[in-house]
């Protein structure tokens, strides 16, 4: 899948031209160089993160001629994916669940000052919350 | 950065969207970049980079606080390629 492809897939899901879409991936990439120019890590909770990495210069080779080359200091990103479509690309989870609004703790729903007894179950709360 | 800082730059960058459609999109970006990998499709970005699924083959392996001896199995990881534009942004060179 190429960029524009997923530009088209969004589109339709979100029933959004083209040309919204595009702009909302591109912002959303832009975003992210440049936060990865600043230095500065990405979370996206149920993908992955990512760091840069600083590396330091050392004399390598040309696999080819065998010559020995000088390869300056550099940052490169580094992306760990999530555990979640960790498992997901390996095959051994089904999609998780339609996402719940908000927080993925039970918090307390309604009434914030409320003291709750701790054993009684939330009812909208299911057992598949890890 | 988090979900929330590229909600807000789409909020600010696209404009027509409430909070919570921005937040929708978003999410919906990822969903369906989750979904085309669980399937083993790469997806490439231009400018960014590409997300690929790589079949690994078993190998032995080792625990490496007990050194005893397990077998690493088969099994499908993602791995991530920065594009050039990407890396030469990083390092001040765009």
């Amino acid at each position: 899948m190429t960029k524009s492809e997923l530009i088209e897939v969004v589109a339709q899901e979100a029933n959004l031209t083209k040309g919204r879409a595009e702009m909302v991936i591109n912002t959303i990439f832009e975003a992210m160089v440049e936060a990865l120019q600043r230095g500065e890590g990405i979370e996206i909770r149920g993908f992955g993160s990512f760091t840069v990495r600083q590396y330091k210069s050392y004399e390598g080779r040309n696999p080819r001629t065998g010559d020995a080359v000088h390869v300056a200091p550099k940052r490169l990103p580094f992306f760990k994916v999530g555990k979640d479509l960790r498992l997901r690309v390996n095959g051994q989870r089904p999609a998780p669940p339609p996402r719940r609004p908000e927080s993925s703790k039970p918090a307390a729903t309604s009434s914030v000052s409320s003291p709750k007894p701790s054993v009684v179950p939330d009812p909208g709360m299911t057992e598949d919350v890890i | 950065m988090t979900k929330a800082d590229i909600i807000d730059r789409v909020c600010e960058r696209v404009g027509g969207f409430s909070k919570k459609e921005a937040a929708d999109l978003v999410e919906s970006v990822f969903d369906v970049m989750k979904a085309t990998l669980e399937n083993g499709e790469k997806i490439k970005i231009s400018g960014f980079g590409n997300f690929v699924v790589r079949e690994k083959k078993p190998r032995p392996g080792r625990n490496p606080q007990t050194g005893t001896e397990i077998m690493i199995e088969a099994r499908r990881v993602l791995t991530f390629k920065p594009s050039p534009v990407l890396k030469s942004a990083l390092n001040g060179e765009a």
